[in-house]
């Protein structure tokens, strides 16, 4: 089937077998390995972006399914060659990670998370990151990670002198 | 001592890992994402019993589907390769990546399709017709021990792979003067590590090379070694790329029979081959399952609660063909005693063959499950005399002026002070506020309890218990190297010769080597060569890359720090012992105005040879290949043998609340104390520490490859494998210690399996305080909610 | 692990929906699909043609009808899971949505696709089945109602007759001052499916006695059941611990619970009641407080 894809900003018309997750077509046929595939059935999260805006499994959705609407991918949210995000930066502080590959997805949830609220409490973070299985870090870091790219960007989103 | 000594300048500094810009961003290079053209994609036809004979293969239907390849079967595959490398000699067990003739497990390969993409060698998959004719089967260790039983495999006569009884002391002496003694059972439930990327691995042979290049999620000794020799083709022919990254390992990516797989397929069809396991084969047929040990413990011990000797059988169901299983047996017998001054040790050993999915290495090598035998039978001491569970543990644990400690079994702990880790975790959280924390939520209806561990982590990967358990094995050489290159600019490059899975192993390189050297280790380029340009390296196994890579970075870089010194004193004309390096450059220690700057003996030693001194190769460029400290020895003939350099200690406490209507366990408070020498860098230790816990919990409460009565796996998914959510995970405080080891370059000791070594054991001691008032106990991981649930009510009942 | 092949079809409404199910009867529909795609993935469901409802507006809304809360089937669950509409009128149901899956899946899945797929253990049909919901579906170009009670049969299996697609639930809205909403569910992780879920609402008349009262169990037997005769038993009464627990014990006597790798049948028979009672407890306690708040 031929459809639209609007990834990351730029909307592309390509050709996607209709069993093709939107995981496997952002990979092979949009060259954006930063999602990966962790169990293919819903479970590990590692698959997240965004689909307007809202974390999403990729592999629980077919290609053909996102055609016209804004996917999010990891490479999306990073600003440019060799400069980290915020939440990016972050996790790079608190080591909130070793292998690397649940790591986009957590991102990308620390991204959805932030947005739509920009004071998450601990609780709210071990929440919205419960769906995302992280085999390495035990979690702590990851929590650490967010929260202090929360408080963060709050920092910046205030006026300097009402900066603490 | 501090955890950060102030003469490191980096070491110890909480620095940045430098791995972890890439992964933030998504530009990790993970097997899935190497893209070669025109590769093909495997998938497998595995068989649905599990025990069955393959009587016909019928590939025409698959065969004729557009986009299909090639289908392979096992018949042509055992025609044209060696069977795996085991570290146990049975020939007549033969391990290969697809079915000869008879399969032994449900979900092993029976078949290998290969098509222009996975979804079309699924398609065909499906069409391949495989005749089988069922065999009987046994999945019970204590069934397939048993004399007249069905055999796994036929040849071998037997079902028992290895049983070995070692006797260190005077068993029988010390048994007979006790005055007490207590028998317990243990139960580890089949578990492993489950990385969140299955395993991977990508072939391409070029014949006009004759070069073989593998890209594969892999941690493994001897990776190319065993491709080749299996393949037979010469090692020289085979090129693994350590620079992919590995989403995860904790010792389980040994896919080499998928190597061996799509390593003969390429050479066969003469394209590029992958095969990314997809979620179902790497539970079923990845060969990645972990221990399932059954343990008897007898411990005998005086009215005070020291423990005089132990008697442990260990009893592992390793599945249906040996792989690196057995040896699981061999590594805790270097702490075999745990963290306590136990004069003399039985340890029976058994590994016996069923039709459950092979295993392989799992974090830790097996030591994780003993700990929880040792630990639960000191609780159970501790109960039967009336004693607290750190009271008996302060007891019998070797105290700080013991060390270097020997143990029955051979191995010399090499520091350590227990008490004061102890002491420093109570100081930091009181034990009466804890108990009075439990009592509390006994009282407001809670089932509640505290749980201790404290136990060993043995760290620098010197896996002398192969010989151990194979006199045939004689290899005493546990390698790690590195090679650092001050290029004719000035800059610096240092390598490191395996695969990492996220433990920071650039980070670590680059953090000695900018110690040694004195300059900023980020200024230091971390490369990582491929098999053919590597110098040797054990991979990161045992718990040895800060030992063994750190130390082998720090010896290449002190070498070539004395190199600078050198050239520096000779240019000086002054004596090599007035020459002081600092911070890159070299100066007179009588007049330290006179120097020589970084660029100037970069300048010398690249291109004014006429300034080097005589006999001193030209160029800047050292390599340290480094032998594992105090490794060497083969075990003496009464079955002694010093193992692992290094002993980091964990000590755990935990208080644990337990919902009795639901049985449904909640973490309440985590404590641990950590002692691993010297930390290179705090937030990896952490990180791993953390880690550790977590897969802990895991292995102790939600984590189990079970099998129904009819041998077939029913955790085949993540809907039924649990691995903890950050739900599960509660907030753990880790308060550090550091005694240094007198074995290492920095002092340092191993982390990379730490929390997983103690979590479970503190779980399994928590769970049964808090049922200690029921009456009932559990001693079989993991403690499901349904079981703990049942088990309460029935208690309740009484 | 990826789906077996099939056709992709997005129907511009639901009588184009309707035909397409009709012209074949392998053909499934995909709402959410955070079942469904998992199944494929597995190549346990290997339908031949999806049609993808997704894109239907006239599937999607919440509407205030009164005596009940109108939800279109493609619905997203994470919509029901914010709305205050739904909050405010059934607050059971908003008790419940946060136990559905992770934020993720909620992001997708919807209501029908929930209902539809009829797993034992979902909060949705649990609901459903507590508060006497009624389910519209259209076929043959006419709509029909089913009530929740007569919806679900079997594990996974439904009345919906083929080629139906199911349009709408309706939940019914207690409008008394006195109204009070539990709901409790065990699981091994917070987030997995329920070994064992129980909800109840329960009105009380203004001398604090039970007036009306609706208890379900799910996850206990192959589709979620209402506890009718405990409910009998209770109403009029204080609804004091010891008489729910009497009464729901004696409800799920003779039931024959599931049993499975993750609980036993006993303790999914015991647990039951133990939720069960918790729920009417907190749906008592909370609505206590209403009539607190309303004096």
């Amino acid at each position: 089937m031929r459809i639209e894809l609007d990834v990351n900003g730029a909307v592309r018309e390509l050709e996607v077998d209709p069993r093709t997750t939107l995981l496997d077509c952002l990979r092979d046929q949009f060259g954006l390995t930063g999602a990966h595939a962790g169990c293919e059935h819903g479970v590990c999260g590692a698959c997240t972006v965004l689909f307007e805006g809202v974390a999403v499994r990729s592999c629980l959705m077919f290609a053909v399914q996102a055609a016209g609407s804004a996917i999010t991918t990891i490479e999306g949210v990073t600003p440019g060659p060799g400069e980290l995000s915020v939440i990016q930066d972050a996790f790079c502080e608190t080591h909130g990670l070793q292998c690397g590959y649940c790591t986009p997805a957590m991102v990308l949830v620390a991204h959805a998370l932030i947005a739509g609220n920009p004071e998450p409490t601990r609780e709210d973070i071990v929440e919205a990151i419960s769906g995302n299985i992280c085999r390495c870090t035990g979690y702590a870091q990851i929590v650490e990670a967010i929260a202090l790219a929360a408080e963060r960007m709050r920092g910046a989103n205030r006026p300097k002198d009402a900066r603490k | 001592m501090s955890p950060a000594p102030d003469r490191f300048r980096f070491v110890s500094t909480d620095r940045r890992v430098r791995e972890d810009r890439r992964f933030a961003v998504g530009k990790g290079n993970f097997v899935a994402d190497i893209a070669l053209a025109n590769v093909k994609h495997v998938a497998l036809v595995t068989c649905p019993y599990p025990a069955a004979r393959i009587k016909a293969i019928d590939k025409s239907a698959a065969m004729a589907m557009p986009g299909v390849h090639y289908v392979l079967d096992g018949a042509e595959l055992g025609d044209a390769t060696l069977p795996l490398m085991t570290g146990l000699d049975h020939p007549n067990v033969p391990r290969r990546p697809l079915a000869v003739d008879v399969a032994r497990y449900a979900g092993e390969w029976v078949a290998a399709v290969v098509a222009d993409t996975r979804a079309l060698a699924e398609d065909a998959a499906e069409k391949v017709k495989v005749t089988y004719e069922k065999l009987p089967f046994v999945l019970d260790a204590e069934e397939a021990l048993a004399p007249g039983g069905v055999l796994v495999h036929q040849a071998h006569g037997s079902n028992v792979l290895l049983d070995k009884t070692f006797v260190w002391g005077e068993v029988d002496k010390d048994f007979a003067a006790s005055p007490r003694k207590l028998s317990l059972r243990v139960k580890w439930g089949r578990s492993s590590t489950v990385p969140i990327e299955t395993f991977g691995v990508v072939t391409s042979w070029d014949p006009w090379r004759e070069l073989l290049d593998v890209w594969a999620s892999i941690q493994m000794p001897r990776y190319a070694d065993q491709i080749g020799i299996a393949l037979k083709i010469p090692v020289s022919s085979v090129r693994v790329h350590h620079d992919v990254d590995v989403g995860g390992s904790y010792g389980v990516k040994r896919g080499i029979k998928h190597t061996i797989l799509t390593g003969y397929l390429t050479r066969r069809l003469g394209f590029p081959v992958r095969l990314i396991e997809d979620r179902l084969e790497n539970m079923r047929g990845g060969d990645a399952h972990g221990p399932e040990r059954l343990f008897d413990v007898d411990v005998a011990f005086d009215d005070n609660g020291i423990i005089r000797s132990m008697k442990m059988r260990a009893l592992e169901n390793v599945g249906a063909y040996a792989g690196r299983s057995p040896f699981q047996l061999g590594k805790p017998i270097g702490a075999i005693v745990g963290p306590y001054r136990i004069k003399s040790v039985q340890y029976r050993a058994i590994a016996v063959l069923s039709n459950k999915t092979t295993q392989d290495a799992v974090r830790g090598f097996g030591q994780g499950p003993t700990n929880v035998a040792i630990e639960r039978s000191m609780d159970e001491v501790a109960h039967v005399l009336g004693l607290d569970p750190i009271e008996i543990r302060r007891r019998n644990m070797i105290r700080a002026e013991e060390f270097p400690y020997i143990i029955p079994s051979g191995t010399i702990y090499d520091s350590g002070d227990y008490h004061t880790v102890i002491d420093k975790v109570l100081a930091h959280t009181s034990y009466q506020d804890l108990k009075r924390q439990r009592d509390a939520l006994r009282g407001a209806g809670q089932l509640a309890g505290i749980g201790i561990a404290a136990c060993l982590e043995p760290s620098g990967g010197n896996a002398t218990f192969e010989a151990l358990l194979n006199p045939a094995i004689t290899t005493s050489s546990f390698l790690d190297s590195c090679r650092i290159t001050i290029d004719g600019t000035g800059a610096i490059t240092a390598t490191m010769h395996t695969t990492s899975s996220g433990q920071g192993h650039e980070t670590l390189v680059g953090t000695v080597v900018g110690e040694v050297l004195q300059i900023d280790p980020e200024t230091v380029r971390i490369a990582r060569p491929d098999s053919l340009t590597s110098l040797p390296s054990g991979t990161p196994v045992g718990s040895r890359m800060a030992i063994m890579l750190g130390g082998a970075a720090f010896h290449a870089a002190t070498k070539l720090k004395s190199k600078l010194t050198a050239i520096a004193a000779h240019d000086l004309g002054i004596p090599l012992e007035r020459a002081v390096y600092a911070d890159g450059n070299v100066f007179d220690r009588n007049a330290p105005q006179n120097k020589r700057g970084w660029s100037e003996l970069v300048q010398i030693a690249y291109r004014n040879f006429h300034r080097m001194p005589a006999d001193m190769e030209p160029g800047l460029s050292v390599s340290h290949v480094m032998q594992v400290p105090t490794g060497g020895k083969l075990p003496s003939a009464d079955g002694r043998v010093h193992m692992y350099p290094c002993t980091s200690f964990e000590f755990h406490m935990i208080l644990m609340s337990i919902d009795p209507a639901l049985g449904l366990p909640k973490i309440v408070i985590y404590r641990v104390g950590h002692d691993c020498g010297t930390v290179i860098n705090p937030k990896i230790v952490r990180g791993m520490t953390m880690g550790g816990i977590a897969h802990g919990i895991g292995a102790a409460l939600y984590e189990e490859f079970a099998y129904d009565g009819e041998g077939q796996l029913m955790a085949q998914s993540f809907m039924d494998y649990l691995l903890p959510s950050s739900h599960e995970v509660p907030p753990v405080e880790i308060i550090h210690h550091c005694t240094p080891s007198p074995n290492t370059v920095l002092g340092q000791k191993g982390s990379g399996e730490s929390g997983y070594l103690g979590a479970p054991a503190a779980i399994a001691n928590a769970v049964n305080d808090a049922l200690r008032p029921l009456g009932v106990s559990i001693n079989t991981l993991p403690i499901k909610v349904s079981v703990l649930g049942d088990l309460i009510a029935q208690a309740q009942e009484r | 692990m990826k789906a077996a092949p099939f056709e992709y079809s997005r129907p511009a409404d639901i009588d184009e929906a309707c035909a397409m199910l009709a012209a074949d009867e392998s053909a499934r529909l995909i709402a959410g699909g955070q079942t469904l795609v998992a199944m494929m993935a597995m190549r346990l469901a290997r339908p031949s043609r999806l049609i993808d409802i997704n894109r239907i507006a006239a599937l999607s809304y919440i509407r205030d009808l009164g005596e009940t809360v109108e939800i279109g089937a493609t619905t997203r669950q994470c919509l029901v899971e914010r709305n205050p509409l739904i909050a405010k009128r059934v607050p059971l149901l908003a008790r419940a949505i946060p136990n559905i899956g992770h934020a993720a899946t909620r992001a997708r899945g919807t209501v029908g696709g929930s209902l539809a797929n009829a797993d034992p253990a979902a909060e949705l049909a649990l609901i459903a089945i507590t508060l006497d919901a009624v389910l519209s579906y259209r076929a043959d170009g006419r709509t029909a109602d089913i009530p929740a009670r007569e919806f679900f049969i079997g594990p996974m299996i439904t009345t919906l007759p083929a080629g139906a697609v199911l349009t709408a639930a309706h939940f019914p809205v207690w409008r008394a001052a006195k109204v009070g909403v539990g709901f409790h569910e065990v699981n091994a992780r917070r987030s997995d499916f329920a070994f064992v879920s129980a909800a109840a609402q329960v009105e009380l008349a203004d001398d604090g006695t039970c007036k009306r009262i609706a208890i379900g169990v799910g996850a206990l037997t192959d589709f979620p059941i209402r506890l009718d005769g405990a409910e009998q038993q209770l109403k009029g009464s204080k609804l004091d611990d010891g008489t729910v627990q009497a009464a729901i014990t004696e409800a799920l006597a003779d039931i024959d619970a599931l049993a499975d790798l993750h609980a036993s049948a006993q303790y999914r028979r015991r647990v039951a009641i133990n939720l069960a009672t918790r729920a009417v407890a907190d749906a008592v306690s909370q609505a206590q407080g209403q009539s607190r708040h309303a004096h």
